[in-house]
């Protein structure tokens, strides 16, 4: 994939996360701040189809965008082509593996199973 | 007696200038027997329009004839001379001692930069990245036929890139650009730069080209727009400014 291309995915993926971000902090200040971090309140947002989705999005968005920093930062501090190769497809695989775990998790949630 | 007196204070000139002295501390390493840097230190004279570059050759010439410094012009002109001085990368022929306003003057070689000896640096890497970028007009009708005439600019058209045409390949934004010291395959802000004059060159047709060369994992993306490079630079070029620009035509803003 070009550079440009992954900086376009980069940028758009930021912008995408800061609003989605920001719509669950809204979502959380419907309700009283320490009430939301109730456990039963917790769960019973999962339950929400739509809340489930957003958060989805946010995981995805932020590891990707995350992710995709990390990489950078690793080309910048050292270089070598095995090295920069270990670097890129680690931290695919490293994205994937998070996205993963952490849908895992939501879906078990929202399916009841916690 | 008193008469006698005046006209010799008129016959005495008006003193030019009133000569200083600063401490001259250069930076000897010498990368085949040296292990570490040491400074050798000299007590100069210097006068109001004194430059660096000439208070080490001043050294060269009366106290230490092996100080390596590489210079040519002396006119801010042939970019030889680049060096760090009291910290900062500038031109030694462009840059007067009076102007630093400091007792102490230190000339180091320039950062991101191999050292061959003392102050000069190997240029090769630059000279690379220079060449990379395919830094001349391209396009198919390059030779031009007898009755034609040549490729004409409106002055629109000439005020898009002539600032980066003044480049003098010194490399002073290489050595201050932050990247550069840590990703030794970045391209740098000189090379990108002159992609920017090219792209912007109403006569090229080189422009997809040059944007593939430099959309690459150590090229364009990788600065971090720290804005060094355009601070240091002796001509006037603005680096980070053509920089944004090339971000634009790849991320769809200009074309």
């Amino acid at each position: 994939m070009k550079e440009s291309t992954i900086m376009k995915i980069h940028y758009g993926t930021a912008l995408a996360a800061v609003g989605l971000v920001a719509v669950h902090i809204l979502m959380r200040l419907t309700t009283g701040f320490a009430d939301s971090l109730e456990y039963e309140n917790v769960l019973a947002n999962y339950r929400s189809v739509p809340y489930v989705v957003m958060l989805e999005l946010i995981l995805i968005l932020l590891s990707v965008h995350g992710f995709n920093g990390l990489r950078v930062i690793l080309l910048e501090l050292k270089q070598g082509r095995v090295y920069e190769k270990a670097v890129s497809y680690g931290c695919v695989v490293a994205m994937i593996g998070l996205i993963g775990y952490g849908s895992r998790t939501i879906i078990m949630t929202n399916m009841g199973m916690v | 007696m008193a008469q006698v007196s005046s006209i010799v204070d008129e016959q005495v000139p008006t003193p030019l200038s009133t000569s200083k002295s600063i401490l001259l501390r250069i930076s000897k390493f010498n990368p085949e027997s040296d292990d570490s840097t040491k400074f050798m230190e000299f007590s100069i004279s210097y006068e109001k329009w004194t430059t660096v570059l000439e208070a080490i050759l001043d050294v060269k010439k009366h106290f230490d004839h092996s100080v390596a410094v590489r210079y040519s012009c002396r006119q801010a002109t042939c970019g030889s001379c680049g060096m760090l001085i009291n910290g900062k990368p500038r031109l030694a022929c462009f840059t007067k001692i009076s102007e630093l306003d400091s007792d102490v003057v230190t000339v180091e070689p320039m950062n991101n930069f191999p050292v061959i000896r003392d102050l000069t640096v190997r240029f090769e890497k630059l000279f690379n990245t220079h060449q990379k970028i395919k830094p001349y007009l391209i396009r198919d009708d390059t030779e031009l036929e007898s009755d034609e005439r040549e490729f004409l600019q409106s002055p629109q058209e000439v005020e898009q890139y002539i600032q980066f045409a003044n480049c003098i390949k010194c490399g002073l934004c290489n050595s201050a650009c932050p990247t550069m010291a840590t990703d030794s395959s970045f391209v740098g802000p000189q090379a990108l730069a002159q992609a920017y004059r090219y792209v912007a060159d109403s006569r090229d047709k080189g422009k997809d080209t040059r944007l593939n060369i430099i959309d690459e994992s150590h090229g364009i993306w990788r600065c971090h727009f720290a804005g060094s490079c355009s601070q240091v630079c002796p001509k006037g070029v603005d680096p980070a400014m053509g920089i944004q620009f090339l971000r634009g035509y790849l991320l769809g803003f200009r074309s």
